[in-house]
């Protein structure tokens, strides 16, 4: 542990750490571009020189190790020479564009300009032109606005996985590009933007509109999948402009997904923004008071003995709020036909450990083997994914696949094991037969990641079974360790589970519900934002559709209750960890639509069944009441584990991942206008390439 | 004596001689009044007045939507809504002044790095109703293209003191 000195305070810090990190610590802030967390040191940008003693020249410190007795100046004449030199250097062939830039405003170079550099500039020569590049329909680029810190290129590398980025020619004929004009094949290129330390790789879809000035920031949680990340809402007036990632260690980092960041545009489009009624075959737009008044004469018309003919769904986005009070009024109906896994996952019941990803996300890094069973994180939960790879790329770490992926060929970001397509691969590693299995008993601490492709299905209780096999007889579960895991899909799906949104004596699964309408067994049925099961089984059931976008289930619906979107409540939310999370709200639903469980909790009134809160505090108490895991914000506990799953035969089929498409897979994408342009693109690879017809961006 | 004195003064109505002495000396002084609105006094080059939106020669409009003007504009009398236009450069597609809110302080002018927002020599647009004074980008443009010749004119003026 060296003990260094910077400027005249003294600091022990670990072996490995470099000057700036030092610095850091102790709080003293040293300029840099190309230096980044998270990313390998490239030292390329020369901002973050300081002064050393007894050193012939100043020094780099993102990639000076620190040393026993160093003492470094950071503000002395020669550090703030080298700076500004630095810095002079750096605007040479930097365009003087900053009112036309996107960046303006959040700049690093912008900021760091004014700090540290010349506020003049005494270059006369003809600056640098460079052509701009294609990266896809979600990066736009500037490349004359290119300092060369290549933070793009080693996270494209480094964190998504796609080695696709470079940077091409010498000297100032340096370019970043991809060395074919395609686009980036990662669902993790928006971020490209947040590590651009200037404008040279910005959000296309966000192009021109705002400065960061303008935007409304709310800190909220994605809903987008069953990560959890935590964003950052930018909005202006009512609309939600951006989504940016924000930091938190044991979730997302600071990363995000492409379908988190871009879908956005698809909360403004198809939106319900009041109640319909299906008058003569046709929906019509009608007030709230009839919308409820059809749907109680429904109920009314169905007789004392009701509670078995109505059922509700909650969907992919569902807040815990809307779900307990959904629940709490079908109990109060007397139905216990209600489920919360849309996808009939066979999960769920007391053993909390059963259905979350007990190993933790964060807890990835600690271990050294994986069984990924009928999964494909790079689509599902592509932080998860991204964490796999930090992992894989830290080394010593098997990873074996047992479907989920449409074959061996698959691209994960990292080289795995395909140990075959489906449970009778994972009979073998259950039963010690298989190569793999003795990877994972070799292991210390091994994880196994089940999917929804390998639960969702007919004989998902069957291989939960099997899975927790497997995770006994290989040590995965021990005191200080659980490598059993889940991967949802779904943002509402633990939270569900949490509150019990299931079945209850006697009632029926979604499976059940969709046959039950078929076969007019069920006349009324429910949709909490539910638009992924089969609408066309319902038959004739009288469907109510609560939700915050026109799809499948509107359109099938003979009422709508307009709900609002995940930007529009302050709702909780739990990831696949079992992490209860707060979302909050940056803007009102549009027209009509109220927030979920006000819109229940009016029309339990209406049935004269009032549920027994009247505000958001009284719901979250009686929501902590019925399940006391929900009032542990942020906090993780450890899932109880038990003997969940069912002994039985399983099937041969294949495990197969249900998204087929990443960009397209809820409603609110389906909506987007961005995230069509992206499935377009990317599933068909033949309209992969595009040119920006030697444009330097700079014009004007 | 000073009874008499007073007295006298009434009665001739001195005072009334006094000052028609001092109007009537004002035929021969130099005149100070104009006759508004067919004459008009001299304006500096910087003087604010009305918004104007400047094109370049060539016809392109200069506002490249970077909203500084917005941001400093002490009344918050200026909104802006931008987008990429067909070409992909940047553009407003809403330029709004609210000259009731306007304090004419020409923050917007310094601002601006490309003068395209201008406070231009006219003073008279004086209008009946309110909702005239809300300004869109069409009409700003119009100012532009009618006062051009007058704003490149102070523009050159100030120029070296700038």
């Amino acid at each position: 542990m060296p003990t260094l000195t910077i400027d005249g305070q003294e600091i022990t810090v670990e072996a490995n750490t470099t000057v700036l990190q030092a610095a850091e610590e102790l709080g003293i802030e040293i300029p840099r571009f190309c230096y980044h967390d998270r990313l390998s040191i490239a030292g390329n940008c020369r901002m973050c020189l300081v002064e050393m003693e007894r050193a012939p020249k100043p020094i780099a410190s993102c990639a000076m190790p620190v040393g026993e007795g160093m003492v470094i100046h950071t503000t002395s004449p020669i550090a703030e020479k080298a700076r500004k030199g630095a810095m002079e250097f750096l605007l040479i062939n930097h365009p003087l564009d900053c009112p036309i830039c996107d960046q303006g405003g959040e700049c690093d170079l912008q900021d760091q300009a004014v700090a540290y550099g010349r506020n003049d500039s005494r270059f006369d020569e003809m600056k640098r032109a460079v052509n701009d590049k294609y990266l896809g329909p979600l990066v736009a680029t500037t490349m004359t606005r290119c300092i060369m810190c290549t933070r793009c290129v080693r996270f494209a590398t480094e964190i998504a996985g796609v080695e696709e980025l470079g940077a091409t020619y010498r000297g100032e004929e340096t370019q970043i590009s991809t060395y074919i004009e395609e686009a980036l094949t990662s669902e993790l290129s928006g971020n490209l933007v947040d590590v651009c330390p200037v404008g040279a790789l910005t959000n296309q879809a966000y192009a021109f509109t705002a400065r960061p000035w303008e935007l409304a920031k709310t800190e909220s949680i994605d809903v987008h999948d069953a990560v959890g990340c935590n964003i950052r809402i930018d909005c202006r007036g009512a609309e939600v402009l951006r989504v940016l990632p924000r930091l938190h260690e044991d979730v997302n980092e600071e990363w995000l997904s492409d379908r988190s960041r871009y879908a956005v545009d698809g909360l403004a489009l198809q939106r319900l923004d009041q109640p319909y009624v299906r008058v003569d075959g046709k929906l019509q737009p009608a007030a709230w008071e009839t919308a409820f008044a059809a749907i109680k004469a429904r109920l009314d018309g169905l007789g004392e003995d009701r509670g078995g003919k109505i059922a509700a769904i909650a969907g992919d986005m569902a807040d815990a709020e809307a779900m307990l009070a959904l629940k709490e009024m079908f109990t109060a109906l007397g139905s216990p036909n209600i489920d919360c896994r849309q996808d009939g996952a066979k999960i769920g019941g007391k053993h909390r450990g059963g259905y979350l990803f007990n190993s933790s996300i964060a807890g990835i890094e600690d271990a050294d083997a994986l069984l990924l069973v009928g999964c494909n994180p790079r689509t599902e939960a592509t932080l998860v994914n991204a964490r796999i790879r930090k992992r894989w790329l830290a080394g010593g770490f098997k990873v074996g696949v047992i479907g989920g992926t449409s074959g061996p060929g698959d691209d994960l970001t990292y080289k795995y094991d395909y140990l075959g397509a489906g449970p009778e691969t994972l009979s073998e590693i259950a039963d010690g037969s298989h190569a793999f299995a003795k990877v994972l008993a070799d292991a210390e601490r091994p994880m196994i990641i089940l999917g929804s492709g390998a639960i969702a299905r007919d004989d998902g209780a069957a291989v939960l079974e099997l899975a927790r096999n497997v995770a006994e007889k290989n040590n995965m579960i021990s005191a200080d360790w659980n490598g059993f895991n889940i991967l949802h899909r779904a943002a509402s799906r633990v939270g569900g589970l949490d509150l019990g949104f299931l079945p209850g004596d006697g009632g029926r699964d979604v499976a059940g519900i969709v046959d039950g309408a078929g076969k007019g067994e069920i006349d009324l049925i429910w949709l909490l934002g539910a638009d992924e099961i089969d609408m066309a089984g319902l038959g004739n059931a009288f469907v109510v559709y609560q939700g915050h976008h026109g799809d499948a289930g509107a359109h099938r619906a003979d009422v709508i209750l307009p709900g609002a979107a995940y930007t529009e409540k302050d709702a909780t939310w739990v990831n696949t960890e079992g992490r209860v999370q707060l979302g909050r709200r940056a803007a009102y639903p549009p027209g009509d639509a109220r927030e979920d469980w006000t819109i229940l909790r009016a029309f339990s009134a209406i049935l004269e069944q009032p549920l027994p809160y009247d505000d958001l505090q009284q719901l979250r108490d009686h929501m902590v009441e019925a399940a006391p895991s929900m009032g542990e914000i942020d906090d993780v506990a450890p899932g109880e584990m038990g003997a969940f799953g069912v002994a039985g035969d399983v099937g041969a089929e294949a495990f197969v991942s249900p998204i087929d498409d990443y960009y397209l897979a809820n409603a609110i994408c389906r909506a987007s206008t961005v995230m069509a342009d992206c499935s377009r693109l990317y599933t068909d690879t033949t309209t992969n390439t595009g040119s920006t017809g030697g444009a330097t961006g700079t014009n004007g | 004596m000073s009874f008499i004195k007073t007295n006298l003064r009434s009665l001739l109505l001195w005072e009334i001689v006094e000052g028609m002495a001092l109007t009537f000396s004002y035929m021969f002084k130099k005149r100070v009044t104009i006759n508004y609105p067919y004459e008009k006094g001299p304006l500096s080059p910087r003087f604010r007045g009305e918004h104007a939106l400047r094109r370049y020669p060539n016809g392109e409009e200069r506002c490249i939507a970077c909203k500084l003007c917005e941001a400093i504009c002490p009344a918050q009398a200026i909104t802006i809504e931008a987008e990429p236009r067909d070409d992909g450069s940047r553009r407003t597609t809403r330029y709004d002044i609210d000259m009731t809110k306007c304090i004419y302080c020409g923050y917007c002018e310094e601002a601006c790095p490309v003068d395209a927002i201008v406070e231009g020599p006219n003073f008279e647009f004086a209008t009946e109703s309110r909702e005239e004074l809300f300004y869109d980008k069409d009409k700003l443009l119009a100012n532009g293209e009618r006062w051009e010749r007058e704003i490149a004119a102070n523009l050159r003026a100030d120029a070296p003191y700038r």
